[in-house]
């Protein structure tokens, strides 16, 4: 059901679409070329001179370039993106300097479309902030469920005031309420760990961290295979070539070693391959997992790592990374992937160094499975989330 | 009459003249101005002519083209915005703002964010260079140029503790290290269109250190310093030129002075180089001037380091030989510590060198004498890991959150 003022808000922009959006279709030719021109910049700089000469004819135009040049944007790539926001940005000064006509109700209809790019409807409701602060900060509650990270985020950021303001004021229950609806629309990590902060320890309650961000708690581990000079990261073990988790193959000492199942506990999900294989050095570790998805559909896999790593999905190579103990956080490598139908298999490659200091004791990772916005894709079969005290068991059981 | 008005205009224009800072360093790289006259020899409230706040946090220095002071910052909850900001130096007012979104990985330690470089000008047009490998060049107008995403070109090139090599141009090259433990390369971009000119491997080792300029025999030569040593290259073409292979520390950069480079290795080892191909000579090694963080300063006959301890020395830079050390602290024991240094010794004409500490203790040292003599103190109040830039009459230092111009 559609929040209350999200109704008004989408009644505001259906109204104001017809009066305003055809006026602007009139100009169309103004600025088609120089957007098909900065479109078209490529790798390692091609398109670089074309493209500036496109950005001097779009930023010599006047306002009734932003809302195409936004709009181009859902087509374009990063770089180009960049281009076009210097563009929208160059003009919206200019004109704002010049007391110029500011397509102020066009920017509000596209920065309530959905539909529209997420980087776009941010920059369109700075924009829009910029001229109207009193209109934009009244549309920000509606925010809470958007798709643009960067709008949900303001959303989410006024219910965490809320919610603290409510505790502040002892209205506990209020504020229990308040700041659990902030936990369930909260996409971004430090967001949802001053929420999670909160109603834990000031108002006892519980939270399934690990649930909320999708982190994958159940594995298969097999470890340890040789990493003497760092050579390991290049060397394809068994478990590249197929998995079986009945299989048993020689470890770097020669003996025999088979999986291993894992769970964790932990509230980032992190994995960690000390915890059965004690504190190893120059070492490889694989670990194993299946997701089940709904359906077909695009994702990401948020990894963080301090040691080399690879990661399969499906048998087929994601990425792989030859950096050790420069540091991880939750997400610090996005992963874009198709997720199939039904059962996905992931194995991840840890790989450990010769390093002997202190900070590099750590041989692990954290994974999750997310949508474009951060949203955790949970895994159809998804298990509780285990205790603490929990014995390892596998996926299944 | 007509010949003292020509004196009294070239006495202006002596006077007025800019000594623009165009990079991390200022000229060569090496932190030493020669032309940078008339820079205060005093930090305190009443030689600060502005302070204005800055929108996100960095660690790179201001540079000053003509009459305006650029600086970048990256804002967000995960710096994932990047700032390019010009300012009037006269009066620190805005005069053009321009924002990108990262398009490389913007994790970093703490300590350090994404706007750690220091911009780089060829006097025309400014490079804003980011942690998140993104190379961002517009002119002093503020019209966009060209971009680069060095990380979507080449993926695994970052470090997850953050990047800060500043770049510089040389010649018709703007010269980038992206140094780092997977992916690791320097480049040297077409200064007009962005576009490679040249691209070569590097060490496999996290590089926070920044290219510098030797000028020898009256061509400019790139030094590229890694944890291997450091690598002579012509700008133009990435051509090898020199290699000293005994290696050298990734925190500190070296100082040129002319065809000599002061490389932090082993402490302190001074080099002189050809262009002929041949092995670079070197003059000297001190174990004893090992620098901490901070980049050691040529001035002249003199070679100065500030080591993890805070002591400035000061060796002859014929011979290595100490001359003399101070340990910088403040006059007044009750006020706060001086501290360790993350930012590096600058010097202009004057032959005053101005430091800052992390904790955020500016210093003007007289380092003419038989030993050195600090001239001036000054409380920011704010963390500084930065390095102070000159012009002729003006120092700028900036924290995360604001820029200080002393100098009226």
């Amino acid at each position: 059901m559609l929040h209350p003022n999200m109704k008004h808000f989408l009644f505001l922009a259906t109204s104001l679409a017809v009066t305003v959006l055809p006026t602007a279709n009139l100009h169309a030719k103004v600025w088609t070329a120089p957007l098909d021109q900065i479109a078209e910049v490529g790798p390692e700089g091609a398109g670089n001179a074309e493209a500036a000469e496109a950005w001097a004819e779009l930023t010599g135009q006047g306002s009734e370039i932003i809302i195409p040049v936004l709009e181009a944007m859902e087509s374009a790539g990063p770089l180009a993106r960049n281009w076009m926001r210097s563009a929208v940005e160059t003009v919206f000064e200019k004109d704002l300097a010049a007391s110029a006509d500011l397509p102020t109700d066009a920017l509000r209809i596209f920065l309530l479309d959905r539909n529209n790019e997420p980087n776009a409807r941010r920059l369109a409701f700075d924009l829009y902030h910029r001229v109207t602060p009193n209109d934009a900060n009244a549309i920000v509650p509606g925010f809470i469920d958007d798709p643009s990270p960067g709008l949900r985020r303001e959303a989410v950021a006024r219910l965490i005031d809320e919610g603290q303001n409510l505790f502040n004021q002892e209205r506990k229950e209020e504020s229990i309420t308040t700041l659990t609806s902030a936990l369930e629309a909260a996409r971004e990590v430090d967001q949802i760990d001053e929420i999670a902060k909160l109603l834990r320890e000031k108002l006892d309650q519980k939270v399934d961290l690990p649930r909320q961000f999708g982190f994958l708690m159940y594995w298969d581990l097999i470890a340890p295979f040789d990493n003497t000079d760092r050579g390991g990261f290049d060397l394809a073990y068994p478990p590249e070539e197929s998995i079986d988790l009945d299989g048993s193959y020689p470890d770097k000492e020669g003996k025999e070693i088979s999986w291993q199942a894992y769970s964790t506990s932990d509230d980032y999900g992190m994995v960690d391959f000390n915890k059965p294989f004690s504190p190893l050095k120059q070492v490889v570790g694989y670990a194993y997992t299946e997701f089940n998805s709904e359906k077909a559909r695009s994702a990401q896999l948020r990894l963080g790592c301090k040691n080399a790593w690879k990661i399969w999905l499906n048998g087929e190579l994601v990425f792989g990374r030859d950096e050790y103990h420069r540091g991880i956080r939750i997400d610090q490598y996005i992963l874009p992937v198709h997720l199939n139908e039904g059962k996905n298999t992931l194995l991840v490659k840890a790989c450990q160094n010769e390093q002997e200091q202190d900070w590099t004791v750590q041989w692990q990772f954290q994974l999750r499975v997310t949508d474009e916005t951060g949203t955790a894709i949970l895994s159809t079969d998804r298990k509780p989330t285990p205790d603490a005290n929990e014995s390892a068991r596998r996926r299944g059981e | 009459m007509k010949i003292t008005h020509l004196i009294l205009c070239a006495l202006l224009f002596s006077i007025t003249a800019k000594a623009d800072w165009l990079n991390f360093r200022g000229p060569s790289a090496s932190g030493y101005d020669p032309d940078a006259a008339g820079v205060p020899s005093e930090l305190s409230d009443a030689t600060l002519a502005w302070k204005i706040s800055l929108p996100g946090r960095g660690l790179g220095s201001a540079i000053t083209v003509g009459d305006k002071v650029l600086v970048t910052a990256a804002s967000g909850p995960d710096q994932k915005q990047l700032h390019v900001l010009c300012f009037n130096a006269a009066d620190g007012s805005p005069v053009w703002e321009r924002r990108f979104w990262a398009t490389g990985r913007t994790m970093s330690h703490k300590k350090t964010c994404v706007a750690a470089p220091t911009p780089a000008s060829d006097g025309e047009r400014v490079y804003a260079f980011y942690s998140s490998n993104d190379v961002i060049c517009l002119d002093l107008d503020g019209n966009l140029l060209w971009l680069r995403g060095l990380t979507l070109d080449y993926p695994n090139a970052s470090n997850s503790l953050g990047m800060s090599s500043s770049p510089l141009v040389a010649g018709e090259t703007l010269v980038v290290q992206v140094e780092n433990d997977s992916e690791s390369f320097a480049a040297g971009l077409d200064k007009i269109n962005g576009i490679n000119k040249w691209k070569l491997d590097r060490p496999k080792a996290a590089n926070w250190t920044s290219p510098t300029i030797l000028n020898v025999e009256g061509e400019e030569v790139v030094a590229l310093q890694s944890s291997k040593g450091v690598l002579g290259v012509v700008p133009d073409t990435g051509s090898e030129l020199f290699n000293f292979g005994s290696g050298a520390s990734t925190i500190p950069s070296s100082a040129p002075a002319g065809d000599s480079l002061y490389i932090p290795s082993g402490g302190l080892t001074a080099i002189t180089v050809k262009t002929d191909g041949s092995e670079p000579i070197k003059l000297w090694n001190e174990s004893a001037q090992r620098p901490g963080t901070s980049s050691p300063l040529v001035i002249d006959d003199k070679v100065f380091v500030i080591n993890n301890a805070g002591v400035l020395n000061c060796a002859n830079r014929e011979t290595g030989e100490r001359l003399w050390r101070i340990r910088l602290e403040r006059s007044d024991k009750s006020a706060t510590p001086v501290g360790s240094f993350s930012g590096s010794p600058v010097a202009g004409a004057d032959g005053l060198i101005y430091l800052f500490s992390e904790a955020g203790v500016g210093l003007v040292v007289d380092v003419s004498g038989e030993e050195g003599k600090i001239l001036s103190e000054i409380e920011l109040g704010e963390t500084i890991l930065s390095t102070a830039s000159l012009d002729n009459g003006a120092v700028y230092i900036r924290s995360d959150g604001h820029l200080w111009r002393f100098g009226k």
